[in-house]
C-alpha cells in the first residue's frame, strides 16, 4: 500500500498550503522538507503579497493588466486571471489561519505601495511578511497533524508506467535511505538562486526539484528567465527589501542624482524591477556608480518610520554593510533573487498534458518558485510570488487529492531505492582527486552571473554554456571526501550541485534560444522585443543523451494584446 | 584577517564517540561572520564539518550555536566583533540540546516544547466572512514576538531549563504569549490557566539570559512577565509564584524593604509546614550571616520607607 495519497516534496509556503488543502480535502498527505519546514526559503520574504481589494479604484483586472504587463506579455494570462481573482480570498484565508497582518485606522487589513503596481495593493506584515506567513502556516501544519519529514533530501523521484509514484530520499540525520511512496506527488521545492554568485537565495535553494523533474521526463519552461532584484548588498548579495522603495526610498547615483526619473519618469523607483535593475546596470556602467554600485537613500523617511516599517532592512544594513540607513544612503547593485521559468505547469498545476501538448509524468503536480504556470512571463512583479505560492500551493493540494482518489493502489518495486543506494555508495567510492564542491560550484556562479544577468549576448551565453559542459564533465568525477552517514552535508552539496548545473545548462540554452529581448532577458545583440517571432515560451526536455532538447509553447492571451512596456 | 577558531568536535560514527576541540586557522576577509568563516572552513578544510545555515542573513534561524560560552546566530555574529584582535573564538553546539554531530543538535526538545502550548490561532466564533477587525495597535503589539525565528537561542542558554527540563522555556512561552495577546483567540483564559501551572510562567528565573541571547529582539522574558500579569489579573493569585510576587510588593510597600522570611511563608503558604521547615536551615545560615533582615515581628520599616510606599501609591493610580 502506497504510505501516503499526497506527498509533498518542499515545505516552503506553497508546500505548506499544498498539506493544509489536502489535509482539508481529506487526503493522507505528508510533506518532506530537506530543512525544517520554517527554515525554508519563503520566510525571506520581507516585502509582502498582492491582492486588489482594497481602494474604489483597484480592480482585479488591474492587478491582471498589472501583472501582463510586468511579464512583458509572455505570461498565460488564464492562469494570471485566475490568480488574481483568487487572491482576496486567499489573503482571508490567511488572515484566518493566524496572520499578523498590518492593519488601517478601521482596523481592517492596511496596504502598502510596490513595483509594477497602479495601485497601492501590497499586504504586509512589517518587514516580515514571509516569515510571519510561513510560521502561521506552520502552526496549521501541527494543528492537523499533518506527517512532516523533516531534514529529508529527495534525491529521486520514482516514476513507473509514466506515473509518479513517490521519492527516494535521504533521512539527513541518520544518513539512511528510504522509499516514500504516493499515489500523487506534490513539487514544492523552490528556485534555483544559488547558480548565480552572489544571490538574495538561501544556501538552500539550488533548484533540486527542477532538475529531479526535468530527469523524470517533465517539461521545462522559460528558464532563461532569471530576475534581478536592483536593491541587493554589494558584499553577500543580501536583499534589501524593495519595501523600502514602497514606502519612498530613492535610488540615487553618485552625482546625487534620482536617475529612475531618466529611464522610467511616471513610476521612477517603483517601475517594474528588470527595468530598474537595468537602469542601475547602465548607470553604473556609465561611472555613475561608486565601486560598482549605486545608492538606496531613505534617510527622507525619518527614523521612527526606518526603525519600524523597515526593521529589517534598517538591521541588515547596519550587520552586512556597517551602515547607518537613517544617515546614510547605502550601497547596492542588481543581484540574482527569482527565476520566472521553472517546471511547467497548466493552471491546475499538473506537470502533464492530458492532451499531449507537452511530455511529464502523471501524477506529479507542481506550486509555487520550482512550477512555472507561467504567471509571471519574462519579469515578476514584487510581492506576486507569494501570492502564486499560496494561490496555486491551494490548488495543487486539491488536485493531487482529486487524483490520488481516482488511483488504484499500485506497488512499487523496490528497485528505486537499490539504484539510488548503489549511485551514493559509487559517490563514496570515488578516488579524491583534489576537486571540490565548493570551487565547482563558484565557478558556475560567476561565469552565470558574469553572462546571464541584466545585459546579455550570445558570445557570453554560449561561454557560459561553455563553462557548464566543462563543470559537468568534472561533476563526473568530482568525489564525496566525507564519508559519514549523520548530517554528511559533503555529500548533500554534491548532490545539489548536480540538481543546479542541469539548471544552469536549460538556462544558457533557453537564453541562446531566444533570438529577442524580453523581460528579464535583456540581448545587447538584440535589444528589441520579437512579438512576431517569439511571443511564446521556450521549453526544455531531457534528452537520450542527456542534454536539453529545446521546444517552444505558445502563450496565453485571453484579453490583453502586446503594448509596449513603458513605465 | 586571521581567524582562529576552536570548534567542538562530536563524531557519533566513531568507534568511541566523544567531544573534542579542534583548531583551525585560517585568512579571511575583514566583514566576514563566524558563519562565513565556518563555511570556508568546511569548503576548503574540512568537509566532514557539520553545522546547520541556509539564509545567512538572520531569518532562517538554522545557525544559533555558542560563540565564547554564549549562544549566538554564526550569520549575525562578525568575526571582528568577538575577535578584534584574531584571538582564539571558542564554537560549540547550542546548549540544553542533545548534540547530533558537531554543531548540529537535535531540537525535537525545542519543537515539543512549542507544540505543547497549542502554537495555532483558536478563534472564538464560526470565522467572519471577511478579515477580523482589529486595531493596528494590538497587531503591531504581536510583531515582536512574532519575529521569533525559532533559533533555539534562548533556550540553549536559560538557567532554568538547565535545572528543570519540565519548565517550557523561553520560545514556548513568548509564543504563547503571542496568541494570548492576540484579540482573535478565544482560548486565552485556558492558555493563561495552563501557563499558571508548573513548568509554566512562574518558573522562570528572571535571569536575563534569553533577553540577552535573542538575536532578533523578541526579549521572551519580557513577554513573561507580561504573561505573569495577565494569569494574576485573569486567573487569580493561585501559585506559590503568583503570591511571592503579591507578597514581595507588599513587604516593599509597607516597609520599604523585603521580609524575606514572610515571603517564604507567603508563597508557600503559612501551613505548609515541610515546605518551610525545609526551607529553615537556609534562612538561619543567612540569618547568621546577617544577610537578612529581622523577619517578623522585628522587621522595621527602613528610612524612607514612606517615598517607596508613595512610588507604589502612583503606580497604583496610574495602573486604573
Ligand atoms: C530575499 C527574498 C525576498 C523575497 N521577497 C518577496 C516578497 O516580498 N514578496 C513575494 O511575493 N516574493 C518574494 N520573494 C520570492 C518568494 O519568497 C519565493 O519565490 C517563494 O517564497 C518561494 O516559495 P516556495 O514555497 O516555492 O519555495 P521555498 O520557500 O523556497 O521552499 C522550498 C522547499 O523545498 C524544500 N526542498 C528543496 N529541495 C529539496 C529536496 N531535494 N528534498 C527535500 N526538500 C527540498 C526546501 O527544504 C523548502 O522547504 C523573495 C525572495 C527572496 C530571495
Ligand atoms: S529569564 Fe527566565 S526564561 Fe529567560 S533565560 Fe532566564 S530563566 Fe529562562
Ligand atoms: S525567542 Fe529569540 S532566541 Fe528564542 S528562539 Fe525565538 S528568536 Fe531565537
Ligand atoms: S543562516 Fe539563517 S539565521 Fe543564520
Amino acid at each position: 500500500m502506497a504510505d501516503h495519497d499526497v506527498l509533498v516534496v518542499g515545505a516552503g509556503l506553497a508546500g505548506m498550503r499544498a498539506a493544509i488543502a489536502a489535509h482539508r480535502a481529506g487526503a493522507n498527505v505528508a510533506m518532506m522538507s530537506k530543512v525544517h519546514p520554517v527554515r525554508s526559503h519563503s520566510n525571506a520574504a520581507q516585502g509582502g503579497i498582492n491582492a486588489a481589494m482594497r481602494g474604489a479604484e483597484d480592480s482585479i483586472d488591474s492587478h491582471v493588466y498589472d501583472t501582463v504587463k510586468g511579464s512583458d506579455y509572455l505570461g498565460d494570462q488564464d492562469a494570471i486571471e485566475f490568480m488574481c481573482a483568487e487572491a482576496p480570498q486567499e489573503i482571508i484565508n490567511l488572515e484566518h489561519m493566524g496572520v499578523i497582518f498590518n492593519r488601517d485606522e478601521e482596523g481592517r487589513l492596511g496596504t502598502r505601495a510596490f513595483g509594477g503596481a497602479s495601485y497601492a495593493r501590497t499586504f504586509f506584515v512589517a518587514d516580515i511578511t514571509g516569515q510571519a506567513i510561513l510560521h502561521v502556516m506552520y502552526e496549521q501544519i501541527l494543528k492537523a497533524g499533518v506527517r512532516s519529514y523533516e531534514e529529508w533530501f529527495v534525491t529521486d523521484l520514482i516514476v513507473e508506467d509514466g506515473e509518479c509514484r513517490g521519492v527516494v530520499a535521504i533521512e539527513m540525520l541518520t544518513g539512511k535511505l528510504h522509499q516514500v511512496t504516493a499515489k500523487a506527488v506534490v513539487l514544492a521545492s523552490g528556485g534555483v538562486g544559488r547558480a548565480f554568485e552572489p544571490s538574495t537565495n538561501a544556501l538552500i535553494c539550488t533548484g533540486d526539484g527542477i532538475a529531479l523533474a526535468y530527469r523524470a521526463g517533465a517539461t521545462l519552461l522559460d528558464m532563461e528567465m532569471v530576475q534581478y532584484h536592483p536593491t541587493t548588498l554589494a558584499g553577500n548579495g543580501i536583499l534589501l527589501s524593495e519595501a523600502a522603495r514602497g514606502e519612498g526610498a530613492y535610488l540615487l547615483n553618485s552625482k546625487g542624482e534620482r536617475f529612475m526619473d531618466g529611464y522610467a519618469p511616471n513610476m521612477r523607483e517603483l517601475a517594474s524591477r528588470d527595468v530598474v535593475s537595468r537602469a542601475e546596470a547602465t548607470e553604473i556602467e556609465e561611472g555613475r556608480g561608486v565601486d560598482g554600485c549605486v545608492f538606496l537613500d531613505v534617510r527622507h523617511l525619518g527614523a521612527e518610520a526606518i526603525r519600524t516599517k523597515l526593521k529589517y532592512i534598517y538591521e541588515a544594513a547596519l550587520d552586512y554593510a556597517g551602515i547607518d540607513m537613517i544617515t546614510e544612503p547605502v550601497p547596492i547593485r542588481p543581484g540574482q533573487h527569482y527565476i520566472m521559468g521553472g517546471v511547467k505547469t497548466d493552471p491546475q498545476t499538473r506537470t502533464w498534458d492530458p492532451d499531449g501538448a507537452w511530455k511529464g509524468p502523471r501524477g506529479l503536480f507542481a506550486a509555487g518558485e520550482v512550477a512555472c504556470v507561467s504567471v509571471h512571463g519574462g519579469n515578476r512583479l514584487g510581492a506576486n510570488s507569494l501570492l502564486e505560492t499560496v494561490v496555486f500551493g491551494k490548488v495543487a493540494g486539491e488536485m493531487a487529492s482529486a487524483h490520488a482518489k481516482e488511483q488504484p493502489d499500485t506497488p512499487v518495486s523496490g528497485a528505486h531505492l537499490a539504484d539510488a543506494e548503489a549511485r551514493i555508495q559509487a559517490l563514496f567510492g570515488r578516488p579524491d582527486n583534489g576537486e571540490r564542491t565548493a570551487k565547482l560550484r563558484l565557478d558556475m556562479g560567476n561565469a552565470m552571473n558574469e553572462h546571464l544577468a541584466v545585459f546579455r549576448n550570445e558570445e557570453g551565453m554560449r561561454s557560459a554554456l561553455g563553462t557548464v559542459h566543462g563543470l559537468q564533465e568534472r561533476y563526473e568525477e568530482l568525489p564525496v571526501v566525507h564519508k559519514g552517514g549523520v548530517y554528511n552535508t559533503d555529500l548533500i552539496f554534491h548532490l545539489e550541485l548536480g540538481y543546479m548545473l542541469e539548471c544552469a545548462e536549460t538556462i544558457c540554452e533557453g537564453g541562446l534560444l531566444r533570438k529577442e529581448s524580453r523581460g528579464a532577458h535583456y540581448r545587447r545583440d538584440m535589444t528589441e522585443r520579437d512579438d512576431t517571432a517569439w511571443l511564446k515560451h521556450t521549453t526544455a526536455n531531457v534528452g537520450e543523451d542527456g542534454r536539453p532538447v529545446m521546444g517552444s509553447l505558445p502563450v496565453t492571451v485571453t484579453k490583453w494584446e502586446p503594448q509596449k512596456r513603458v513605465y | 584577517m586571521q581567524a582562529n577558531l576552536r570548534v567542538r568536535r562530536y563524531d557519533p560514527e566513531e568507534a568511541e564517540p566523544s567531544a573534542r576541540m579542534q583548531e583551525y586557522h585560517i585568512e579571511v576577509p575583514e566583514h566576514f561572520t563566524v558563519l562565513d568563516a565556518l563555511i570556508q572552513v568546511r569548503e576548503e578544510e574540512d568537509p566532514s564539518l557539520a553545522l546547520r545555515c541556509s539564509c545567512r542573513a538572520s531569518i532562517c534561524g538554522s545557525c544559533a550555536m555558542r560563540v565564547n560560552g554564549q549562544a549566538h546566530l554564526a550569520c549575525k555574529t562578525r568575526l571582528s566583533a568577538v575577535a578584534p584582535e584574531g584571538e582564539p573564538v571558542t564554537i560549540e553546539p547550542m546548549g540544553n540540546q542533545r548534540v547530533v554531530k558537531d554543531l548540529v543538535v537535535d531540537l525535537g526538545v525545542f519543537w515539543n516544547k512549542i507544540r505543547a502550548i497549542e502554537p495555532y490561532l483558536q478563534p472564538a466564533g464560526p470565522e467572519p466572512e471577511e478579515e477580523y477587525i482589529a486595531s493596528d495597535e494590538s497587531m503591531q503589539n504581536l510583531i515582536t514576538p512574532m519575529g521569533c525565528i525559532m533559533c533555539g537561542a534562548c533556550v540553549s542558554d536559560c538557567t532554568a531549563l538547565e535545572v528543570d527540563e519540565n519548565f517550557l522555556g523561553p520560545a514556548a512561552l513568548a509564543k504563547a504569549y503571542r496568541f494570548v495577546a492576540d484579540p482573535r483567540d478565544g482560548a486565552s483564559h485556558e492558555r493563561l490557566q495552563t501557563l499558571n501551572e508548573y513548568g509554566g510562567v512562574w518558573d522562570c528565573t528572571r535571569c536575563y539570559m534569553c533577553v540577552e541571547v535573542c538575536p532578533v529582539g523578541v526579549a521572551p522574558m519580557d513577554r513573561i512577565m507580561e504573561l505573569r500579569d495577565s494569569v494574576m489579573n485573569e486567573v487569580g493569585v493561585t501559585t506559590p509564584g503568583a503570591r511571592h510576587v503579591e507578597s514581595f510588593a507588599r513587604s516593599v510597600a509597607r516597609s520599604g524593604w523585603l521580609d524575606e522570611t514572610m515571603l517564604a511563608v507567603d508563597s508557600w503558604g503559612r501551613f505548609n509546614i515541610p515546605k518551610l521547615l525545609s526551607q529553615a536551615p537556609l534562612g538561619l545560615r543567612v540569618l547568621v550571616r546577617g544577610k537578612l533582615p529581622l523577619p517578623w515581628p522585628f522587621h522595621h520599616k527602613r528610612a524612607g520607607a514612606e517615598f517607596v510606599g508613595r512610588i507604589f501609591k502612583r503606580w497604583e493610580s496610574k495602573k486604573q
